[in-house]
């Protein structure tokens, strides 16, 4: 697949995202198409995007074609879990010098991508351009397919230059690359009617494992997971699932779009996160998947968790009700995470809807009520003040403002792909209210807030 | 007397190396006020970012002129212009330090005329001064882009003026970390000395709490500090990768220095002291004299855990230099050493090889060593071939207190030797005497 800039407007412009659907008749919602602004910008870029969807596919080569920045100052470090191949952990690169630049980098990369091959034996060997051999116009897709012939082993071009867009345009240039190369090339060896995917979850945490055991219980099976914890044969054969179940976001919304128009694969939208989200998650897949047993399953299996759950979460609920929490997340996370912190009797006063679509946001202001604040945008400042204004007791965003709120010496729980606890499912609420608990009551916030008594002024 | 060698090979695997604009956004960093900004893709600056944040567990400024294909094609100006505008509007930076990736290197921007243009345009920006420093990703490593930065603020921001006999400059690699420059700040206050550190970390990085909320870094040499280098007596090269910074201060403003390669061996800590003697022509406190004596008495508890061991290194050419020669003061064997990049230093280090190359090299090398000592990426090696790590270098992401850990000085190295030495002692509890009771039970039981 070469990325053309036709291309690249097409994966902008997703038709089933939100985003780019009109607001009220007139205009468009801009999110996706926003372009970074030079000195306010903090996010990732399209090459990040794409390798925070694929590299969970824990029994491939990630080979990234590019200096030595794009590979060496990021790879190992995504928090997606393995059950089994630590091969996704490895850092693999062309590590470009000048003379590579200046000469091409194509038969680099060919030689490249036999030594992987020859060294570590991958199930397939997904290739990334980067901004630089983009610029220098090297051709992935023929190097790959050459490569792909030579060794026999899957080889997957990922044309993803940073400088193409955002994080976001990066996760569906890799849903991309799936569609192109990989869905679709193998049969399973059996299907049920019961065969979904997951699509959109990365097994940040392992968190996954907390939900994965209740499918197990109902006679769900995952055919896919796209791409958490996944390999690379079950992607190839996800098209004969019966049900693709997207999780918590908009990142890789192409993929099932066009798997329901090219396999008739129907998609459901769907988060893990919060005891009602999770009801709603597991009958929702038991009505698309049409068995009156399953559902009837699904009833039973809710009322056993929410029963355990609510013992579980008693002493927690007690500690933390009534407690103010300021919110600061992307998209569908923003409404999903609202509704598990109301589970847990607190209160959100104020939640960011920067990459929200207009969905999303009506489900927020419905689940925040009158007084709640909508951040539209949020520096670090900004955040600060809305904390102090409707003095919440902590905050609740990604580990990008960690520091922003330590440093402010307010209590913080991490909820991105940063962290290192997982909250999703049933058993996840007891994680995160046991997180919550320990981050609010922990006796530091008394003695870190507490000045030098010698600095106390006497009365 | 090494010989050193680069494996030929089209793939890096786990690499060891990164690039030079994160080492020149950690040299700025060590500068007060400033906000350093990447020229190139917004993701250049997000993963520098990231990598900083988890090793120093500390809000970072990092800033990117968001570089898109088309302002890559039509050239980079534009954006270059925006951002610091943007900056300057929104938090009000002392400095800005300027640098580019591979991306903008590739095309080729003009920067110098860049920067001219802009300045013209704008002639409110005339107060700030923005140090630029070329970093392409695809030639060196972190190590040149830091030396690299150092040298672009001593050439642009220094005066000359009256030279002020009590005043020296401390320049200061980035094998020393934030607890190491405040060692060595203690060290040159007790002989009556003012030292203007650059970069100077401590201030910055070390992890402490500010009374209010910063977007430029709240601490680090500041601009006046760096006017007035040019009045210094003398400059400490601390870390041979600083001595063409070091050069750059002679040649504009006739400075004399001396580059301590290291400062972390008894005999390296006693010539420094020396120095710092000399140039004060104060007696060495009576503090470091006892300090002496203490890490003395440590060696000599310590030797019998370090006689012999193989310890095989992965870690930038400063930092290798000098922990290869502590090793060899207490008796150990180095087995392998990896590093990232070119270096004056390698040729000279006490050992058969140095590798240029990556952690897969280090993997291969490193079987049967007694000890690993890497960064946080080492881990998983060390776990594959069951040996113990000592993590050292950059980045270390699962162990607290990056921020505060000193290796240098006699207090430095005492801990040096303490943490290396109960590693070692714990590797002997752990395989000889189950060993040894192995041995004894088959004994007493034959089949």
């Amino acid at each position: 697949m070469k990325l053309t800039q036709g291309k690249i407007n097409e994966l902008l412009s997703e038709s089933a995202c939100e985003h780019n659907h009109k607001k009220e008749g007139k205009g468009k919602n801009k999110s996706c198409t926003q372009v970074a602004q030079p000195g306010a910008a903090q996010g990732g870029c399209a090459f990040d995007g794409a390798m925070i969807a694929l590299v969970p596919i824990t029994d491939a080569a990630h080979l990234v074609h590019g200096p030595i920045a794009c590979a060496g100052n990021s790879w190992g470090s995504r928090g997606s879990l393995s059950s089994g191949s630590m091969l996704y952990k490895m850092g693999f690169t062309t590590d470009l010098t000048e003379n590579d630049i200046i000469f091409g980098g194509e038969k680099k990369l060919y030689k490249a991508i036999l030594e992987v091959k020859e060294r570590y034996n991958p199930a397939a060997i997904f290739v990334y351009s980067t901004c630089v051999t983009a610029l220098i116009g090297d051709d992935l897709d023929a190097v790959c397919q050459k490569a792909a012939e030579k060794t026999g082993v899957p080889v997957v071009p990922v044309n993803s230059p940073g400088f193409i867009g955002s994080k976001n345009l990066g996760n569906r240039v890799g849903g991309e690359s799936l569609l192109e190369y990989v869905v679709g090339t193998r049969e399973p060896e059996y299907t049920t009617p019961y065969d979904i995917n997951l699509i959109g979850e990365y097994n940040i945490a392992g968190e996954l494992w907390g939900v994965l055991p209740l499918f197990q219980k109902l006679g769900i099976r995952v055919l896919a997971q796209i791409t958490g914890d996944g390999r690379y044969q079950d992607i190839a054969c996800s098209h004969r699932a019966k049900l693709n179940v997207m999780i918590c976001s908009k990142a890789l919304i192409n993929m099932a779009r066009k798997m329901e128009e090219r396999y008739g694969i129907p998609y459901i939208e769907e988060s893990f996160y919060g005891v009602a989200d999770m009801n709603r998650c597991l009958r929702n897949i038991a009505t698309r998947l049409g068995d009156a047993d399953l559902q009837q399953r699904v009833e039973q299996l809710i009322a056993t968790e929410t029963r355990q759950l609510d013992d579980a979460l008693a002493p927690y609920r007690a500690r933390l009700k009534g407690k103010r929490v300021v919110l600061y997340t992307g998209g569908v996370k923003s409404w999903s995470i609202i509704s598990a912190a109301k589970d847990l009797g607190m209160e959100v006063c104020a939640t960011s809807t920067k990459k929200s679509t207009e969905e999303d946001k009506a489900r927020i202001k419905e689940l925040l009520g009158q007084d709640g604040i909508m951040l539209e945008k949020g520096n670090a400042q900004e955040l600060l003040r809305v904390i102090a204004q409707t003095k919440a007791d902590m905050l609740i965003a990604g580990g990008r403002n960690q520091y922003t709120a330590l440093k402010a010496k307010i209590p913080f729980l991490d909820i991105n792909q940063e962290r290192h606890h997982p909250y999703a499912g049933y058993i996840g609420m007891v994680e995160m209210a046991r997180e919550l608990e320990e981050a609010l009551y922990s006796p530091v916030w008394a003695q870190v807030r507490k000045p030098a008594p010698w600095d106390t002024e006497v009365i | 007397m090494a010989t050193i060698t680069t494996p030929r090979k089209s793939v890096a695997v786990n690499p060891l190396k990164q690039s030079q604009p994160l080492g020149a956004a950690l040299a700025f960093l060590g500068l007060k006020g400033i906000m350093p900004l990447f020229h190139g893709s917004q993701g250049c600056t997000a993963f520098a970012k990231v990598m900083l944040v988890r090793h120093f567990r500390e809000a970072i400024p990092l800033s990117t002129t968001a570089m898109t294909e088309v302002s890559t094609i039509l050239g980079g100006e534009e954006n270059v212009e925006q951002a610091v505008l943007t900056l300057v509007e929104k938090s009000k930076p002392s400095i800005i330090g300027l640098c580019t990736t591979g991306l903008t290197e590739t095309r080729g921007d003009d920067m110098a005329g860049i920067l001219q243009s802009i300045r013209k345009r704008h002639p409110e920006l005339h107060d700030l001064p923005i140090v630029f420093v070329s970093t392409p990703d695809f030639k060196g490593a972190l190590q040149d882009g830091f030396a690299a930065t150092v040298e672009s603020i001593l050439r642009e921001l220094p005066q000359p003026g009256e030279t002020r006999p009590n005043q020296i400059t401390l320049l200061i690699s980035s094998a020393f970390a934030p607890g190491d420059i405040q060692e060595i700040k203690e060290i040159v206050a007790a002989f009556g000395l003012s030292a203007i550190a650059v970069p100077d970390l401590s201030l910055s990085l070390d992890g402490h709490l500010d009374d209010s909320y910063n977007t430029v870094t709240s601490g680090g040499t500041t601009l006046a500090e760096l006017r007035e280098i040019g009045s210094s007596v003398y400059t400490l090269a601390l870390g041979d990768s600083m001595r063409n910074a070091a050069e750059t201060l002679q040649n504009r403003f006739g400075i004399p220095y001396e580059v301590f390669p290291s400062l972390n061996n008894l005999d390296a800590v006693d010539s420094f002291l020396e120095g710092l003697a000399d140039l004060s022509g104060l007696p060495v406190p009576d503090k470091y004299r006892r300090q002496r004596t203490q890490l003395q008495d440590a060696m000599l508890d310590t030797h019998f855990f370090f006689g012999r061991k193989r310890v095989s290194l992965a870690l930038e050419p400063d930092l290798l230099w000098s922990t290869v020669h502590f090793l060899h003061s207490m008796g150990a064997e180095v087995q392998a050493a990896v590093t990232t990049t070119k270096s004056p230093l390698l040729e000279d280090l006490p050992v058969e090889t140095v590798v240029i190359g990556d952690l897969e090299d280090f993997e291969r090398l490193a079987v049967g060593s007694d000890l690993l000592i890497g960064n946080s990426n080492v881990a998983a090696i060390a776990r594959r071939l069951h040996r113990p790590l000592y993590r050292l270098g950059f980045p270390i992401f699962d162990r607290l207190g990056n921020g505060y850990r000193c290796t240098v000085g006699y207090r430095g190295v005492m801990q040096l030797l303490f943490d290396l030495g109960n590693l070692f002692l714990e590797q002997e509890e752990n395989h000889v005497r189950p060993t040894y009771h192995d041995t004894e039970f088959k004994r007493q039981n034959p089949k």
